[in-house]
């Protein structure tokens, strides 16, 4: 029996890690029920494999390392890691594809460093970059919206038994990179020209949208980083297609484009990663922004989420350090090189 | 000196004190030219070639040249040897010559070969700072080739392609297709694939260091104990 007695209110606890993750996992449900209406079953397949290989390869690892395995596997981080990088995968990505990239995101850019917690990086994002870098081929073919395959045909892609190429078609940030500055060839092209935006692909975003939101409600996620990184990618975005709408597309059409709320709201608001104080996170958020719209306006890249947040992982201990708040007691912030705690 | 200990000099350059894994020295060309294992082997035997010839001619020079100066001298020598390779390689090797492009002139700046020149010939007669050098050089090819082979392979899925860049024409079929319809990982060949080759090769050592490490103690603790007393006429516990 317990004798320490408290007055109220009682706080019970409710959430930890797990229950947190898996709230994170239940909001991309949206997402990936479009994904799979646009382009077919393939990202269904991708995620549930995905998730299998990373089970395993947490599991082994925390083994080799000598950790609690069934604790550590209950916390969902590794499950929702492999449903991050499932859903970017293109639907046509074989069995393999999944394999390297799941495998690399676990066992290197997170179990290595230290697992939960310690990685400096996103770990889905790691994975994705370095599938991009290594299979460039079979990570651009995505299928042409309103043309998604049978199951049956997805089941064919996910064993490397059907050649891709039939059903793949450019992506519309692909498509605008291309013509971008040639008015007659983008108006030529429908798939730039949905209800909103890209065709399929506008919503798919807004399906992330929403599941960010209910995010946002459940007090899971803050404002600051998606509202910073949705802020960064449509002020430049803006001022371009003003001065010049040929060459530079509209903000919508940058919003609901390619990985712009998948990133927003589920890879930018990894808390590992992340800048930690608000001011911080908006800075982060802001220039994962603007580093997107740089890259899809200038790049070699049609898209650049990943490249943008691995980056900005990098600079999120800088961003930190001129970032720190006032604490309690003290008159000025204790930040940057000048600080020392003068009060 | 005949209290020179070569086999205590052998280790350090072989595991102990290994240029890559242990002072990582030398990374430029180390991260940069393991592509393939015939890149790795042309530039390391060129560095073991450097190591040996201005460790014997700094350890002949050592009683002449003055503190003050000593760097200088160091490095023209370094230098001197490393233009020698680069005509030599330029001349029987020319292919591998121009794949290997910028990073044979690069040996002078190797900091493996300043730094046994300084630390270890600068200070030893001839024969030792010979063993020393050679046994570095060999450390450092043994790396070389490792990650060399790792790279090979993961990145193409071959193993020895293009030997006949160095060893001619008998060499052209050593090529080990060791897994067939390769797509080819680019990340291995990309220099990132080096830096996480070499990382893991350093791990690896380490591991192997502290299992060794283990067995030795465990060795320790099951020897019977002995009395360190000169006369023993109690019990001894």
């Amino acid at each position: 029996m317990s004798l320490i007695t408290s007055t109220s209110p009682h706080a019970s606890v409710k959430n930890n890690t797990g229950a947190f993750m898996r709230q994170v996992i239940y909001a991309t449900l949206p997402g990936l029920a479009v994904l799979t209406w646009q382009f077919g079953w393939g990202t269904v397949i991708n995620v549930l494999w995905a998730v299998v290989v990373a089970l395993i390869c947490e599991g082994l690892f925390l083994k080799a390392r000598g950790r609690n395995v069934a604790f550590y596997l209950k916390d969902y981080s590794a499950v929702l890691t492999a449903v991050l990088l499932g859903l970017a995968l293109p639907p046509t990505a074989p069995w393999w594809l999944t394999l390297v990239g799941v495998g690399f995101a676990i066992i290197v850019a997170k179990q290595l460093y230290g697992g939960l917690g310690m990685n400096p990086f996103n770990p889905a994002m790691v994975g994705y970059v370095l599938l991009l870098i290594s299979f460039p081929v079979a990570m651009t073919q995505w299928i042409a919206p309103g043309e998604a395959p049978g199951f049956v045909q997805s089941l064919q892609l996910f064993a490397g038994q059907l050649p891709v190429d039939g059903l793949s078609g450019a992506t519309p940030l692909d498509t605008f990179r291309t013509w971008a500055g040639n008015e007659t060839e983008l108006a030529s092209h429908g798939i730039l020209h949905g209800d909103l935006a890209g065709q399929g692909w506008e919503w798919v975003n807004l399906a992330f949208l929403l599941g960010g939101l209910y995010l946002i409600s459940r007090k899971i996620i803050t404002w600051h980083i998606p509202a910073g990184f949705l802020a960064g990618l449509a002020a430049p975005a803006l001022i371009a297609w003003l001065i010049d709408p040929v060459r530079f597309a509209d903000p919508l059409f940058h919003l609901l484009s390619g990985g712009a709320m998948l990133g927003a709201f589920f890879i930018a608001t990894d808390p590992v990663s992340a800048a930690t104080s608000r001011m911080g996170r908006l800075v982060y958020a802001l220039l994962i922004g603007v580093l997107i719209w740089v890259i899809r306006s200038f790049g070699g890249y049609p898209d650049a989420v990943a490249f943008s947040v691995l980056l900005l992982n990098l600079s999120a201990p800088f961003i930190d350090y001129y970032t720190q708040p006032r604490t309690y007691g003290h008159s000025k912030p204790n930040r940057g090189t000048a600080g020392g705690g003068k009060s | 000196m005949s209290d020179v200990n070569y086999k205590k000099i052998s280790m350090d350059g072989l595991w102990n004190n290994n240029p890559a894994t242990v002072q990582i020295l030398g990374l430029c060309p180390l991260l940069a030219v393991t592509g393939s294992v015939v890149n790795a082997l042309g530039l390391g035997l060129a560095t073991l070639v450097v190591l040996v010839g201005s460790n014997v001619c700094v350890s002949l020079i050592r009683n002449y040249v003055t503190d003050a100066v000593r760097l200088p001298a160091f490095v023209m020598i370094i230098a001197a040897m490393t233009t020698v390779i680069e005509m030599l390689m330029q001349a029987f090797t020319f292919e591998l010559y121009e794949i290997l492009g910028i990073f044979i002139p690069l040996i002078v700046t190797n900091c493996t070969v300043l730094g046994r020149a300084d630390a270890f010939a600068s200070k030893n007669p001839i024969l030792p700072s010979a063993v020393d050098g050679f046994m570095m050089g060999l450390g450092f090819l043994v790396i070389l080739l490792i990650l060399g082979g790792m790279r090979e392979l993961v990145g193409q899925g071959t193993l020895f392609t293009n030997m006949q860049l160095l060893f001619g024409p008998m060499a052209a079929n050593w090529q080990l297709n060791v897994i067939d319809n390769y797509g080819g990982f680019l990340l291995a060949i990309l220099p990132p694939g080096a830096f996480l080759g070499l990382g893991l090769i350093i791990a690896g050592k380490n591991v192997i260091d502290k299992r060794l490490k283990e067995i030795q103690k465990a060795k320790a603790a099951d020897e019977p104990k002995v009395s360190r007393r000169v006369r023993t006429t109690g019990k001894v516990s």
